[in-house]
């Protein structure tokens, strides 16, 4: 009974520490002892002893530590169970690193998304990595008789005097014991593995093109599904012969099916794009994709569709318009749109400000729909049965899915087995699972095991893109060319871009933000840091014009607006700390030589910003090669607090970089009549080797804070930083993107 | 239908498929050799890099009745022990992201390496703009290359 209480203590401490962090939080047991494991029904591997729910060690010490959160090429398959193996006290090379199961109660949240892994499980892996140390230590003590702080636990040894044990000749021991209550976790400065460059635990997989994708999933039985779904946004199934495409070689099934009943409750990460489409089965890709071209469908225009969301206090029924829309059509109803713009925030008196200032810069600025494009189509692989299923794939939140499956199929949760593959990318496109819904579906239905496979042109025309938007910027000086006032009118389809707190606000002491929205059928959803992506393009870029009208340097600039902010800040929910904001620009000037003479000559534009949590800041380096703008040096700054592993941390910040540049040049998506414009790369261009910058210098922050992300902040930045050297560059001001496109309209 | 003999990575396999059914498709749903990526079917991106005798080649729109006698290499068949020095380089740099696109991207640099074995950065950049990488992992692309090319 003792235990028991013991670890209900423990069990609440974690919850509320992993709440005040800000994470996620569901339900968590995450210690498990190999005791308790077993009444609780699991059946443990006979020589693994489970010291807590990440870790296994053997009798012969192989020690194997289990990555929660799905991977998506943010490397958490390495960062997070480097944690672990600090506290844990093994040399980090020789770990065994798996792709821990979808099971919440044990391995917390699990979801990959809002730049969260590594910030909402730095404490959890700490804390589990030095349970299991001080349980092997305390296995020893009791072994050899002597206190447990005559035993030092180093680099998976146990010793004494001149006793020794390796981990794993204690583990028996230690996983029969009970859990500490408390455990000491090392400062900052103790740290051996974290803050050591240490290279991606699946590279020797990825580079050797073993099956590691949700594509590469295979099971006994399996056939290959295709969805068939309307051809535009707005469109529904009408009636469809399959006759032919029935006596195609190989296929075994042709038949429509329902996403969602009418009512359905739809969560927040659940879309309804095409609600009917057709299912095509057979033994093979290839067969069911010629197949697939078979089938004679009839469409229709859907018409308006009423859509039930759960949501905070309750569901809420929303109205989805059946028009079908083109892009022109989207620009003109933005600007009806503006008309119904709301204030999100004011603060002191913008409208006289602007009435008496000397000047007022009028910047308008435009972004895209953009595609996700990741490398890895969308699929899902679902065996349904009678009463039970097995969902394998990639996605970046299992466990946001699976009450949806559940209610879809009629399956209580605890009979639904998810398994997560390492994903072929994800960029928050994967947080939305609608493919597994489908597959789920299609299996019920044909009665077998399926993978269902998106072709690219599926993958492009179905998607769940970043929203267009659109905002106005404006700024009122004095006749000293004082900065008096700021104003951002922003909107999107369907979704605005204003996050009214952010930076400059709290600087200024007129200021005024506001947002409107316009309804759309086109589906839309996370985007790498979403809304910030659009928000510091527009942002930074018209900071660089209103710096140039004050005749100030752009990082001195919002570096006196900084201090303003942090002196003698305007109202108090201002979401950034004022201090890290200035930290990156300082260190991006330092680093890029910002305003040396040997940088004369350079054509350079600058751009920070904050988002999730993090800090980044980037200086571009732009030259003309064969008559077009190409940028050839990126120097970043980042603050995300402590960095677990420098060498993942540079890549993902050179990848955002490089990601960054691709999107603002040429990322975009159109549509005509719902259609969407682009269906495959021969036309929706992507950034490729000759494109990408010939070196990105990363620099972190040294501090240490505890983790606050990073694989969305680097990105945001990037967009102005680009916009700000093409000026630089061309003597144009570049204010809709994608930049490289002529067609775009002219800003006011 | 037909029974086609291929050459794969030093093996002869024996698969019956349509003849139009591209090489890409036989090594994934028929052969288990995952390592081939689909990533657009319309030979845009790379992922489904082979060596068709020592050259690479987009898998996805190479039908397998064109491909008689010929030697397939897939990523799978690249080396013993993950020991060819590209992707050697390609650990060293610790050049994945995602790691989707990876398998092409190592197969055309193996390539362009056995033609060139000194290639410039525009050697470089001409015949890798083949492949796509979402994640964004080009410039380390380019210093495994060189790192391989040093070999
Ligand atoms: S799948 Fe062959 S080039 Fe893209
Ligand atoms: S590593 Fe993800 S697509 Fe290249």
């Amino acid at each position: 009974m003792k235990t028991k209480k013991k670890s209900l203590d423990r069990r609440s401490f974690l919850k509320s520490s992993a709440l005040a962090g800000g994470g996620l939080m569901l339900t968590f047991n995450w210690f498990t002892q190999a005791k308790a494991a077993e009444a609780m029904g699991e059946s443990l591997a006979e020589t693994w002893h489970e010291l807590t729910g990440y870790i296994k060690i053997t009798p012969d010490n192989v020690i194997k530590i289990l990555n929660p959160n799905p991977e998506f090429g943010q490397n958490v398959m390495t960062s997070l169970p480097m944690m672990v193996a600090e506290e844990l006290e093994v040399d980090f090379e020789k770990v065994v690193v798996e792709m821990g199961p979808h099971d919440n109660a044990k391995l917390g949240p699990q979801f990959t998304g809002g730049s969260n892994s590594v910030r909402m499980y730095y404490n959890i892996l700490r804390q589990a990595g030095a349970t299991a140390r001080q349980m092997l230590t305390e296995a020893a003590a009791q072994t050899w008789g002597v206190s447990a702080d005559q035993v030092i636990a180093s680099n998976g040894m146990l010793t004494s005097g001149n006793r020794k044990a390796t981990y794993g000749e204690m583990a028996s021991k230690a996983a029969s014991m009970t859990a500490p209550k408390d455990v000491q976790l090392k400062s900052p400065s103790e740290f051996k593995v974290i803050r050591t460059a240490q290279k991606n635990v699946e590279g020797k997989k990825v580079v050797t093109g073993k099956p590691l994708f949700g594509l590469d999933y295979q099971a006994e039985g399996m056939k290959i599904a295709m969805i068939l779904h309307p051809p535009a946004f707005g469109m529904t199934l009408k009636s469809f012969d399959a006759s032919q495409a029935l006596r195609m070689p190989g296929i075994k099934d042709v038949f429509s099916f329902k996403l969602f009943d009418e009512d359905f409750a739809m969560a927040g990460f659940d879309v309804r794009t095409f609600n009917e489409q057709i299912a095509i089965v057979g033994d093979s890709t290839w067969q069911v994709m010629n197949a697939r071209k078979k089938i004679r469908a009839e469409w229709t225009e859907r018409g308006d569709a009423r859509e039930t969301r759960m949501g905070r206090g309750g569901s809420q029924t929303v109205t989805i318009p059946g028009k079908l829309e083109s892009t022109n059509y989207h620009f003109d109803e933005m600007e009806e749109g503006r008309k119904t713009a709301k204030v999100q925030r004011r603060d002191g008196d913008p409208e006289t400000a602007f009435k008496n200032a000397a000047v007022v810069i009028e910047k308008t600025y435009n972004a895209p729909f953009l595609a996700h494009n990741c490398m890895e189509p969308m699929n899902g692989f679902a065996d349904v049965r009678e009463d039970s299923a097995i969902i394998a794939g990639p996605h970046q939140a299992p466990g946001w899915i699976e009450p949806t499956l559940s209610k879809v199929l009629g399956i209580a949760p605890d009979k639904i087995e998810m398994i997560s593959t390492r994903m072929g990318g994800g960029f928050g496109r994967r947080a939305y699972g609608q493919y597994y819904v489908e597959a789920a579906l299609i299996s019920k239905q044909a009665k077998v095991p399926v993978k269902l496979v998106y072709s690219r042109e599926d993958d492009m025309s179905y998607g769940i893109y970043r929203p267009m938007y659109t905002a106005t910027y404006r700024a009122a000086l004095d006749e000293n060319k004082n900065l008096i006032a700021f104003h951002v009118s922003g909107g999107g389809i369907p979704e605005s871009p204003i996050h009214a707190n952010r930076f400059p606000a709290g600087a200024l002491d007129n200021y005024l933000a506001e947002s409107w929205e316009v309804p759309s059928n086109i589906t839309i959803g996370a985007f790498r840091a979403p809304r910030s992506n659009f928000n510091a393009a527009a942002e930074q870029s018209f900071l660089d014009e209103v710096a140039e009208a004050m005749g100030k340097d752009p990082i001195q600039m919002r570096l006196d607006l900084l201090k303003r902010a942090k002196e003698n800040p305007v109202g108090s929910n201002n979401d950034y700390d004022a201090d890290r904001y200035a930290g990156v620009l300082e260190l991006v000037r330092e680093k890029s030589g910002w305003g040396k003479p040997e940088n004369n000559g350079k054509r350079r534009g600058v751009a920070a910003y904050f988002c999730h949590n993090s800090y980044a800041a980037h200086v571009v380096d732009m030259i003309e090669r064969d008559g077009e703008p190409y940028v050839e040096q990126v120097t970043s700054a980042l603050d995300c607090g402590i960095v677990i592993n420098p060498e993942g941390a540079a890549n993902m910040v050179q990848g955002a970089v490089t990601d960054g540049i691709g999107q603002s040049f040429y990322g975009t998506m159109t549509f005509n009549n719902g259609v969407t414009d682009h269906k495959n790369f021969d036309t929706y261009r992507m950034i490729r080797h000759n494109e990408s910058p010939k070196k990105i210098d990363v620099h972190f922050v040294e501090n240490d804070i505890a983790p606050t992300g990073l694989g969305e902040p680097p990105f945001p930045p990037v967009f102005g930083a680009v916009a700000n050297a093409l000026y630089k560059t061309t003597g144009k001001r570049y204010y809709n993107q994608p930049f490289m496109n002529a067609e775009q309209p002219e800003s006011i | 239908m037909a029974k086609y003999n291929l050459k794969i990575n030093g093996k002869t396999r024996e698969v019956d498929v349509d003849a139009g059914t591209p090489i890409l498709w036989v090594l994934r749903d028929h052969l288990n050799l995952v390592g081939t990526k689909y990533g657009c079917g319309i030979a845009q991106c790379g992922a489904c890099t082979i060596h068709l005798n020592g050259i690479a080649m987009r898998s996805c729109m190479l039908p397998v009745s064109s491909v008689g006698n010929q030697e397939i290499t897939t990523i799978e068949g690249l080396s013993e022990n993950a020991d060819h020095p590209v992707q050697e380089a390609w650990l060293e740099h610790d050049v994945a992201q995602c790691g989707y696109c990876q398998g092409g991207q190592i197969m055309t640099a193996a390539a362009l390496l056995k033609n060139n074995p000194n290639p410039s950065d525009e050697d470089i950049e001409a015949t890798m703009s083949g492949n796509i990488c979402r994640c964004g992992t080009y410039l380390r692309i380019k210093e495994a290359i060189k790192t391989a090319a040093a070999k």
